[in-house]
């Protein structure tokens, strides 16, 4: 293998991605047109680890989570910020050299860096969901999450799905050699209008980081919550049955996507402080009945493995 | 004889693992061979992040053929009775062999387990332990149903003797055995064969794999002390973490990095902390600064060609990020805590300590008022007490306390000291969560005893009244090591406080508690009585530890002030001191003596005698000499407990032996005079009465 080049942009290491896993067989989606925390909200992977159904994306999604905003000042703390998913079902025998070969693509030399896997179980409590896996170190670094699903939306994942998070900002600072994250080039320094992260998102941290902490009205995102909430559910009670086409129609997707509302409008809250200790348990507990509303309703459906 | 190695090569096992599940390997492997009637001279079991391996020396080639012989039911017998048989034996009917026996003609079954080689019972014993190992969690992967810790991809297994190496065939779920492995993931990653235990070490060695998981650490500390000594440091020993280090790497190559400048004002456990934590470094001090940690020692999983400058440059930059964070919260931090930690105190109103006990500042409030109750039973100054009780948990608002749990208390020493309080009060901050385990040590300082004191009380009598006490093996909050604490911190001061007496501390502290309450009518006060027989319950133990037998305990607390730990230990350690010696035997002989004809007749007569015995109505020398002897006895024995001197009192009581011994020998007890009779029967419970001051002797067993 050639060794590999630097490159020298944060959305060269995008495109680097894109291409190795394209080139690994994945089908590349575009990121969901919603507001989550994590890229494990898109539904190319909390439905589709679902069922028995062999699935392959990989795809980039910005990801939210208002209390990890700082005005665009910290060095490495956003709360607007990318994450790099790829979910394999079943996770094949050799996920993990497919891995470490994606950090060659965008410039690891392995001759010269330290990269572990250390321990870490993941659980989203508010997605039902838990799997083992390790958290990769590079040279003493977190750069990705890696985790064997076993369990979501309360259903066992059969087969088992295999899914690798890289925090993209994190990740790329690291390879392009940068401190804080406002300073990196965004596209190619030599591209006649050059951009850094901090052109492209220094204001918008700011507003949203205003935003977040101390203009959001309670009361309305309180009232969405409930909304979504309910809308979810009303959207899984309809009989299966459209009267329309004469087919069976269950909308697991729509709902879903009231749940990933309530998940957001959940963490907004939560930024707002509105939420006490002991409310935050319940409202978890909320949300993953929703989740686990659409985990049940997305199996009985074709994608979700469900004999046609 | 042949030897065995086995190796189970898989995806990065959790370092915390790794120990367990070596040894649970060998435990497995080593009983089911010799359950299966193989066996073997000796093992030995290993862990590296990616593979578990056992070697098992001496292996007998094949189990013995056995013959087992059982005597059944006479031919003649019902069908069930031999189908019965038959069962329970597993032998087919047309089997059974027909024998003459003294009773006539009876079946008999021989059962026959003919021999196996070695490879077989390993086969089967192999596959069990991988479908069976006790993982604390174990996953599925791909679309199989087995489960490991992570997934397992090769299973080595072989078996030689001087003939050679021969693979146990063996297939688990699609992965089957063989005689190959591989070396470390980057710096040798092409497979290999194998042909025996010291074969598989060595060609282990030169893939760069180190598989003896205490040589790996041996080596990590060897080359961090000299790395250090070599610029006149020291590496800060961590027992654990090199433990749990040489579990992240096959090969490790120590680094040595220094830590930049900004960041040594930084107090030592925070620096201390945030390595270890986020990023498993070893703190090295600089003896020539005071001590100070000037650099930290990190563990690399390979070598490289530029002998590990980029590896350490990026863990440098990673600890400069992580400290700056820290100095960051600390120097925030600074200013709240110079200001008079006003700001924190108000967030623990927003900070739930449990939802049926209030907020974290309601708690301290409690605390802060038993604290100055106690405060004089302790030797401390009230206001102290109650001052360093108001501060002792302000850390917990502050941002490093939220980043490192680990550094409460440490860090309010800091804090608290920062404000023109007393050193003492700042010093409760830290000591006040003492002793958390039973190793711990107990704080001495006045003011931290009064106030480590005042928060395990209020936890006890907190969770008593909303009912939510350890059962089992449940103690979720942790309560009966709050028991213990306050139990050390009483003896170990030699405190002298009854706990409940009224008013007394845990009155007072339930009522706190309660008066919180009683908005909430689920919950109630808590039972002070309750909670005193939990403290005995937890006492009981810890002395039993120290050597004082059970029902010595019990004997004592049967006695008044029993809430009066020192002195409850006191007359404990007195009794079973005495009760170890020959006067202590007389003691419980002369005691026994008396009680037991005097609660025979009580129990007869349905009355007790307790008159009093009038020295008038002896008839006999030996009688009389009873009657002085305890006059004589009874006043020692009096200021002997007065003084708490319950030995001198125990030997006083002792001396009665023989002055009763005489009396039993010369004197009917069950005069035919009523009156005489009565007398003697009170002048046994005078004896009664005296023998059971110090302890209720009448628990004592055997």
């Amino acid at each position: 293998m050639p060794a590999p080049t630097r490159p020298d942009s944060f959305q060269e290491i995008i495109l680097r991605l894109q291409t190795y896993w394209a080139a690994k067989g994945c089908a590349i989606l575009q990121p969901y047109d919603m507001e989550v925390g994590a890229g494990t909200f898109h539904p190319g992977t909390t439905l589709r680890s679902l069922g028995n159904r062999a699935w392959a994306a990989a795809y980039v999604q910005p990801s939210r989570r208002p209390t990890d905003g700082r005005y665009g000042e910290n060095p490495n703390r956003l709360q607007h910020y990318y994450q790099y998913q790829v979910l394999i079902k079943p996770s094949p025998p050799n996920l993990q050299e497919l891995y470490l070969g994606s950090l060659e693509a965008i410039g690891v030399d392995m001759n010269l860096h330290d990269i572990r896997f250390v321990e870490d179980d993941w659980e989203s409590p508010t997605l039902g969901a838990w799997g083992l896996g390790w958290e990769v170190w590079c040279d003493g670094m977190e750069v990705s999450q890696f985790t064997y699903f076993q369990q979501v939306g309360g259903h066992d994942c059969k087969p088992v799905s295999g899914e690798l998070t890289y925090g993209l900002e994190r990740l790329a600072m690291y390879v392009l050699g940068v401190d804080h994250v406002m300073d990196m080039p965004f596209n190619s320094p030599s591209a006649p209008i050059p951009l850094s992260y901090g052109d492209v998102f220094r204001q918008t941290e700011q507003e949203y980081s205003r935003f977040n902490f101390d203009t959001a009205d309670t009361d309305k995102l309180l009232q969405h919550f409930k909304d979504a909430e309910a809308e979810c559910l009303s959207i899984l009670s309809v009989p299966a049955q459209d009267p329309k086409t004469g087919k069976t129609i269950i909308m697991a997707h729509p709902a879903y996507d009231q749940c990933i509302k309530a998940s957001h409008l959940f963490n907004l809250l939560d930024a707002r402080g509105v939420i006490s200790v002991t409310e935050r348990q319940a409202y978890i507990g909320r949300v993953r009945a929703l989740a686990k509303a659409c985990a049940d309703a997305f199996v009985q459906t074709e994608a979700g493995g469900a004999a046609a | 004889m042949p030897d065995l190695l086995i190796e189970l090569f898989s995806e990065e096992i959790p370092a915390r693992m790794q120990a367990r599940a070596a040894a649970d390997l060998q435990k497995l492997v080593t009983d089911g061979v010799v359950e299966a009637g193989l066996t073997y001279s000796g093992a030995r079991s290993f862990a590296t992040p990616r593979r578990l391996a056992l070697t098992v020396h001496g292996l007998t080639a094949e189990s013995p053929t056995t013959r087992e012989e059982r005597k059944g039911p006479r031919v003649d017998a019902p069908d069930k009775a031999i189908a019965g048989f038959c069962k329970s034996v597993g032998v087919a009917r047309e089997d059974l062999e027909m024998r003459d026996d003294k009773k006539g003609q009876v079946f008999f079954a021989v059962m026959t387990r003919e021999g196996r080689p070695a490879a077989q019972i390993v086969a089967d014993v192999l596959e069990s332990a991988i479908r069976n190992f006790p993982w604390p969690k174990s996953m599925r992967w791909g679309a199989g149903d087995l489960r490991w810790v992570r997934p397992l991809h090769g299973i080595l297994c072989i078996l030689t003797d001087e003939a050679g190496a021969e693979v146990v065939p063996l297939d688990v779920a699609g992965i089957t055995s063989g005689d190959r492995t591989q070396g470390h993931r980057f710096m040798a990653p092409d497979a290999f064969s194998v042909v025996s235990f010291e074969d598989y070490e060595a060609k282990l060695k030169r893939a760069h794999v180190v598989l003896d998981a205490e040589e790996r650490a041996e080596q990590i500390w060897h080359d961090a002390t000299n790395a250090a000594f070599a610029q006149g440091l020291d590496v800060v020993e961590d027992r654990g973490l090199l433990t749990e280090v040489a579990g992240l790497v096959e090969w490790p190559v120590v680094l040595m990095g220094q830590i930049d400048e900004a960041f040594r004002d930084l107090p030592a456990e925070v620096l201390k902390t945030s390595m270890k934590e986020h990023q498993k470094f070893f703190s090295v001090r600089n003896a020539a600064e005071d001590g100070q940690i000037t650099h930290f020692v990190t563990v690399a999983n390979r070598a490289t060609a530029d002998d590990g400058a980029t590896i350490l440059a990026g863990n440098q930059k990673v600890l400069s990020a992580r400290l700056s964070d820290a100095k960051f919260f600390w120097e925030n931090d600074q200013r709240v805590a110079r200001a008079g930690m006003a700001a924190w105190l108000e967030s623990l109103e927003n900070v739930t300590f449990h939802a049926k006990l209030g907020s974290q500042a309601e708690r301290i409030t409690r605390i802060a008022a038993l604290a100055k109750e106690l405060a004089p039973l302790v030797g401390a100054d009230a206001a102290e007490a109650e001052q360093a009780a108001k501060f002792a948990k302000a850390d917990l608002a502050s941002e490093m306390v939220y980043e490192f749990p680990e550094l409460q208390g440490v860090m309010g020493r800091y804090y608290v000291g920062m404000t023109s309080v007393p050193t003492s009060v700042a010093a409760a901050a830290e000591e006040h969560y003492a002793p958390l385990g039973p190793s711990d040590a107990v704080p001495t300082a006045p003011v931290s005893v009064a106030v480590a004191l005042a928060d395990k009380i209020d936890m006890l009598t907190g969770f008593w009244a909303i009912d939510e006490k350890p059962t089992g093996s449940k103690d979720p909050f942790a309560l009966r090591r709050a028991a213990l604490g306050v139990i050390r911190l009483v003896l170990e001061n030699g405190l002298r406080i009854s706990l409940n007496s009224r008013p007394g501390p845990f009155h007072f502290s339930a009522e706190a508690v309660g008066v919180q309450q009683r908005g909430d009518q689920s919950a109630g006060y808590a039972d002070p009585n309750d909670l005193l027989s939990f403290l005995h319950d937890r006492l009981k133990v810890y002395l039993r530890d120290r050597g004082i037998p059970h029902d010595v305990i019990d004997a004592c607390l049967a006695m008044p002030n029993a809430d009066d730990l020192t002195l409850l230990v006191k007359r404990a350690e007195a009794l079973a001191a005495f009760l170890k010696t020959d006067d202590g035997e007389n003691l419980i002989q002369g005691f026994k003596r008396a009680n037991n004809i005097l609660t025979q007749a009580e129990t007869a007569d349905g009355v007790e005698y307790s008159f009093g015995p009038d020295a008038k109505l002896a008839e006999t020398d030996e009688e009389r000499a009873l009657f002085a002897a305890l006059d004589r006895e009874g006043a020692a024995i009096s200021s002997a407990i007065e003084a708490e001197d319950f030995a001198s009192a125990m030997r006083g009581m002792a001396s009665l032996r023989q002055p009763i011994d005489a009396f039993f020998e010369a004197v009917q007890v069950n005069a035919d005079s009523q009156i005489v009779r009565r007398n003697r029967l009170n002048l046994l419970h005078l004896i009664r009465a005296t023998c059971l001051r110090v302890a209720d002797l009448t628990r004592l067993g055997g």
